[in-house]
C-alpha cells in the first residue's frame, strides 16, 4: 500500500523501494529481516519507519544505503534512487552516491565519529572524496558546514575531538558529515536514542529545519511513535520485517488501522493516561484495576534525605614534578555532582528523580544505595543514618537486604555466566537465611511467578532470554529478600514500548502487593507521571521543583521544568 | 611533552630502585661460592678466604650493599671476573649487538605481521587468513633455537646463501667506526657499502629467526583489533558518507587498530631480548644475552648485576617510547598526562 502525500507527483519519486527483500546468512539457516517492503519518497518529504527491535527498520535503510554487513543480501525487489538501480548498480557508482546524493546519520553518536580524528578532518575527508573542496579550501568549507549546523565557535570545533564534546554536539557533527554535501536523502537512524529530552529536540528541530531549507527528503527511523508522529509526513509502521501499515501522521494517530499499530500507539506513554492503558484491551480487562491507595500523609518517613552532597575533586593543574619539588599549588574547587538536596520518602509512596543526564540522580540514586559515599549529609532510613556506614561495608550490613536496585541496562546487569535461577537466587544465598537447596529452588520460582517469568525459563542464560525476560529477572532478583525500598535506575530504558508498558504495570502491581516504596530514576518524564507519586526534578545536582506528580506536570512552576515538559515530542493531536 | 617525558622517567625512579635491592640480593642468595670458582679446584681454604675478602665477600651484607651503591653512584659497575674487564666497558661494547639484532628482529616482524593481519581481517575466511593462521601458529610453536638451526642448514649449509653463523662480522672485516654501536647504521654512516653488505648478511639470518619467533603475536593482535575497529560504528560512517574503501581501512579503522597493536609490541621487544640468549648462542653472536648467561654460571656477581640494571633501564625507556607513540596516535592519551 502505497499512500503518497502531497500532490506534486507528476514526476518520478527521488526514492521508489519495490517488493524488498533481504536475507541474512546465519549458522541457522537463511533469515529473512525484510520481507515485500515497498516505500517511496518524494523530495522534500519526510517518512517516519516506526517498529520495535527486530521489525527490520534499520536493515531496510542499510539495505537502501548498500551497506548491509558481508552476511545480507537482497534476494528480491528493487530499490531505484534518483534514477539508479541500487541493488544491481556496481559499488563504485554507490559509493559515489554514499554522502553525496543520500547520507545517513546514527544513534549513539559519539562512537559514530572517529575517536583519534579531529572532527574538522573528518568534514575534509567527506568534502575531497566527493570534489565539495580542494585540500587548500577544505578547511573553510569544513568551517562553514559546522556553521550550518549551528556549532557555536566553529573554528575552535574544528580542532576538537570527539571526546571533548557532549552527545548533542557529536550529534551535529555526525549530522554536519551527513550533510556538507548537500544530498538530496537523509536516513536517520535512531537520531535522539540516548540523548536528553532537550537535546532531542535541538537535534530534530536542525534536522527538520535543514531538511525544509534544502527541500531534502528525509527518513526518520525511530521507535518512538511519538517522535515520528511529530515531524513526519507520513509514517510507516513495521513488524517482524513486514510493513503493517503506511499513512499519514495524522491518519495514524487519529485512526491506525492495523492491530499492531493500535498497541504500539496504546504503550506509548503519553498524557492524561494510566498504566493499564498502555497494555493491549484485552490484557487490561483481565488484570485488576490499579488500586489508587495513596500513601499515609503524615505517617512516619521511611527514608529522610537531609543536605546530601557528593562533591569530586577536580584534576590539578600543577604538574606532579612541580608538587614532588614543594611548588605550592592551589587546589582547584571540587566539582558537586550532588549540591545539598533534601528529601523524604513515605512508607508505599513512589518518588521520580527526574533531570537531564549529567544532573546527579544517578550519583544521589548510588549514594542512597550505598554504594557511594556522600562527602555530606545524612540518609536516615528507619530512623538509621546510613551515610556512617561506608559503602565498603555496607554490603555486610543486614541494612543491605533492606534496599535493593534494579539496574538500566538489563543485559549488562546480569552475570553471563549465571542462570536466571542462579541470578535470582544470588541475594538469597549472600544476605538471606541458610536455605536447603529445595527450599531456595522453591523461593526462585515462587519469585519468577510473581514476577511473571515462566518457570521453565529459569535455567537459561541471558543471552537465552528476551530483553522483557532479562528485566523480569532483574526485578526479581531485587525483590528476593523483600526490601523495604527499591531504587529503579531508568529500569526501562532498553526495552521497547510493549515490554515497557507491561513491565511498568508489573512494577506498579507489585509495589502494591508487597508494600515497597520506590525511588524511581528516568528522564523520561510521561513516565514518570504514570508510576510515581511524586517527582524531583533535578538540574546541576540541586532540586529545582519538587512535588505531587500530577500537580508538577500540570502546572510546572520552575522554568527549567516546563522547558524539560514543552521538549517532549507532541503527536498532532 | 618534554614536562610529560620528565613525569614517566620520575615514575620510573622506584621500580629501577626496587631493581637495584633484588638483584644485589638475588645474586647474593644464589647457590655457587664465586672466591671458590675463582680460586680454582686445587686452592686451599685460606687462598679461597683470602680472595673472599679480596673480593669483600666477607663483609655483612648491608656494607657490601652499601659499597654497590656507592659504586653505582659514580657509575662504576663492578669488574667482570671472567673477562677482567669493567663490566660498564662490556656492556658499552655488548648492548648495541643485542639491540641491533632485536630492533632489527622486530622491524622484519612488524613488516611482515602488520600487513598480514590487516589483510587477513579485510578478507575474513580468505586464503590469506588460514595463511596467517599457519604462519602464526607455526612460529610460535618452533623453539627459537631450532628455527636457528634449521635456517642455518638451510641457508648456509644446503644453499650457501648465509655466511658461516660466526659473530657480527666476518674477520676479513673490522668494525666501523661506533657512532650509534650500530655496525648496519654505522657503515653507512662511514660510507662503506661493503661492509654494510657483509653486517647484513651476518644480521639477516639471526634476525629472521627473531622474526618468525615474534610473528604470531603480531599477527593476531592486528587481526583482531582491525576486525573489532571494522564492525565499530564510526567505520560505517565512514563507508555510509562514501569514503573510499582504502580511505576507511588504512585511514580509519587500520590507526585506529594501532592502539592494541603498539602494547603488543612493547611486549614482544621484551620477550624478544629473552629469546635473544639462545638465538645469540646459535649464531655466537657477541651479545649481551650470552655474557649474562656465562656471568651467571660462573657466579660473577658484577656483570650479572649490570645486566639485570640495564635490562630494566632499557625497559623504561621501552615504556617511554610506547607511552609517546601511544599519545602521538591517540588525542584521548594525552589529555590525562
Amino acid at each position: 500500500m502505497n499512500i503518497h502525500a502531497g500532490a506534486d507527483h507528476m514526476q518520478p519519486p527521488l526514492l521508489d523501494v519495490h517488493d524488498l527483500t533481504v536475507e541474512f546468512s546465519t549458522r541457522r539457516g537463511m533469515v529473512r529481516a525484510v520481507e515485500k517492503v515497498n516505500l517511496t519518497l518524494a523530495k522534500g518529504e519526510t517518512l517516519g519507519i516506526v517498529g520495535e527491535s527486530g521489525s527490520g527498520k534499520s536493515v531496510t535503510s542499510y539495505t537502501v544505503m548498500r551497506i548491509l554487513d558481508r552476511a545480507g543480501r537482497i534476494a528480491e525487489g528493487s530499490i531505484t534512487f534518483g534514477g539508479v538501480d541500487v541493488g544491481n548498480a556496481p559499488e563504485a557508482q554507490v559509493r559515489t552516491l554514499r554522502g553525496r546524493e543520500m547520507s545517513m546519520i546514527f544513534q549513539n553518536p559519539r562512537a559514530a565519529l572517529n575517536p583519534i580524528r579531529k572532527v574538522g578532518k573528518q568534514i575534509e575527508d567527506v568534502l575531497i572524496e566527493h570534489v565539495q573542496a580542494q585540500p587548500s579550501n577544505a578547511r573553510e568549507k569544513a568551517i562553514e558546514v559546522l556553521q550550518a549546523v549551528r556549532i557555536a565557535r566553529p573554528e575552535e570545533r574544528y580542532h576538537a575531538y570527539p571526546f571533548e564534546l557532549s552527545g548533542g554536539m557529536c550529534q551535529r557533527i555526525v549530522i554536519a558529515l551527513a550533510l556538507a554535501c548537500r544530498p538530496q536523502l537523509l536516513i536517520a537512524d535512531e537520531p535522539t536514542t540516548g540523548l536528553d529530552v532537550t537535546t532531542q529536540k535541538a537535534v530534530m528541530d536542525l534536522v527538520v529545519e535543514l531538511a525544509r531549507e534544502r527541500n531534502m527528503a528525509t527518513i526518520l527511523i525511530t521507535h518512538d511513535l511519538g517522535l515520528a508522529a511529530a515531524y513526519c509526513d507520513r509514517v510507516m509502521v513495521m513488524e517482524k520485517g513486514r510493513v503493517v501499515e503506511t499513512a499519514t501522521a495524522e491518519a495514524i494517530f487519529r485512526a491506525p488501522q492495523h492491530a499492531y499499530t493500535r498497541k504500539l500507539m496504546r504503550a506509548t506513554p503519553r498524557g492524561g493516561i494510566t498504566l493499564r492503558d498502555l497494555l493491549p484491551e484485552e490484557v487490561a480487562a483481565e488484570m485488576a484495576p490499579l488500586t489508587t491507595a495513596k500513601p499515609l500523609a503524615g505517617g512516619p518517613s521511611l527514608l529522610v534525605v537531609e543536605n546530601l552532597i557528593k562533591e569530586y575533586p577536580r584534576p590539578s593543574t600543577g604538574s606532579g614534578l612541580a608538587r614532588l619539588f614543594g611548588a605550592k599549588v592551589a587546589p582547584p574547587e571540587p566539582f558537586r555532582a550532588v549540591d545539598g538536596i533534601s528529601f523524604s520518602l513515605a512508607r508505599g509512596e513512589s518518588l521520580g528523580l527526574v533531570g537531564e543526564s549529567g544532573c546527579g540522580k544517578s550519583t544521589t540514586s548510588m549514594m542512597l544505595m550505598r554504594l557511594l559515599d556522600p562527602t555530606s549529609g545524612r540518609i536516615i532510613f528507619n530512623g538509621e543514618d546510613l551515610a556512617n556506614i561506608s559503602a565498603k561495608t555496607f554490603a555486610r550490613s543486614p541494612w543491605r537486604s533492606r534496599i535493593q536496585m534494579v539496574f538500566q541496562d538489563p543485559t549488562d546487569s546480569l552475570n553471563p555466566r549465571f542462570t536466571a535461577a542462579r541470578s535470582i537466587a544470588d541475594p538469597l544465598m549472600r544476605l538471606g537465611e541458610p536455605m536447603a537447596s529445595a527450599a531456595l529452588r522453591a523461593r526462585v520460582e515462587e519469585l519468577a511467578t510473581l514476577v511473571g517469568l515462566p518457570v521453565s525459563l529459569l535455567d537459561r542464560f541471558p543471552h537465552q532470554l528476551s530483553g522483557g525476560q532479562k528485566a523480569r529477572v532483574g526485578i526479581a532478583r531485587a525483590i528476593a529478600l523483600d526490601p523495604e525500598l527499591v531504587v529503579l535506575d531508568e529500569p526501562t530504558a532498553a526495552l521497547d514500548v510493549s515490554v515497557q508498558a507491561v513491565v511498568l504495570n508489573l512494577l506498579q502491581d507489585l509495589k502494591q502487593r508487597l508494600g515497597m516504596s520506590y525511588i524511581f530514576v528516568s528522564h523520561d518524564l510521561e513516565v514518570v507521571r504514570m508510576l510515581c507519586d511524586r517527582v524531583i526534578v533535578m538540574r546541576s545536582g540541586r532540586i529545582v521543583e519538587e512535588g505531587q506528580t500530577e500537580a508538577v506536570m500540570a502546572s510546572p512552576k520552575a522554568d527549567y521544568t516546563r522547558e524539560l515538559l514543552s521538549s517532549i515530542p507532541h503527536p498532532p493531536a | 611533552m618534554l614536562k610529560q617525558i620528565a613525569g614517566r622517567l620520575a615514575t620510573a625512579l622506584p621500580s629501577l630502585v626496587g631493581v637495584v635491592i633484588v638483584t644485589f640480593l638475588l645474586t647474593r642468595v644464589l647457590p655457587g661460592d664465586a672466591a671458590a670458582y675463582f680460586a680454582g679446584p686445587a686452592a686451599t681454604p685460606e687462598a679461597v678466604a683470602q680472595i673472599r675478602a679480596q673480593l669483600g665477600l666477607d663483609q655483612p651484607l648491608i656494607v657490601q650493599f652499601l659499597a654497590y651503591v656507592k659504586d653505582l653512584a659514580t657509575g662504576n659497575l663492578g669488574t667482570s671476573l671472567t673477562t677482567g674487564q669493567p663490566v660498564l666497558d662490556d656492556i658499552r661494547a655488548r648492548l648495541p649487538a643485542s639491540a641491533e639484532l632485536t630492533l632489527l628482529g622486530l622491524l622484519i616482524s612488524v613488516a611482515v605481521a602488520v600487513p598480514l593481519g590487516v589483510l587477513a581481517a579485510v578478507r575474513q575466511g580468505s586464503w590469506i587468513d588460514h595463511l596467517c593462521r599457519v604462519v602464526a601458529t607455526a612460529g610460535v610453536s618452533l623453539p627459537v633455537f631450532f628455527t636457528g638451526l634449521l635456517l642455518v642448514y638451510v641457508f648456509y649449509f644446503k644453499l650457501g646463501w648465509a655466511p658461516a653463523p660466526l659473530g657480527r662480522l666476518d674477520f676479513f672485516y673490522s668494525a666501523p667506526p661506533t657512532l650509534t654501536g650500530f655496525y648496519l647504521v654505522d657503515s653507512l654512516a662511514a660510507g662503506e657499502f661493503e661492509l654494510f653488505r657483509a653486517a647484513w648478511s651476518q644480521i639477516w639470518l639471526p634476525a629472521v629467526t627473531l622474526a618468525i619467533f615474534s610473528l604470531a603475536p603480531i599477527t593476531r593482535m592486528t587481526r583482531a583489533s582491525m576486525l573489532s575497529v571494522l564492525a565499530a560504528d564510526f567505520v560505517r560512517t565512514a563507508r555510509a558518507s562514501g569514503l573510499k574503501p582504502s580511505k576507511v581501512v588504512m585511514g580509519y579503522a587500520f590507526r585506529n587498530a594501532l592502539l592494541p597493536v603498539i602494547t603488543t609490541l612493547g611486549m614482544v621487544f621484551s620477550f624478544l631480548l629473552g629469546a635473544n640468549v639462545l638465538v645469540e648462542k646459535v649464531f655466537a653472536w657477541p651479545g649481551i644475552g650470552s655474557y649474562a648467561i656465562e656471568a651467571l654460571i660462573t657466579s660473577d656477581f658484577a656483570p650479572v648485576q649490570g645486566f639485570v640494571l640495564a635490562m630494566a633501564v632499557l625497559y623504561v625507556l621501552l615504556n617511554l617510547a610506547i607511552d609517546i607513540l601511544y599519545g602521538l596516535v591517540d588525542p584521548r592519551v594525552r589529555l590525562d598526562a
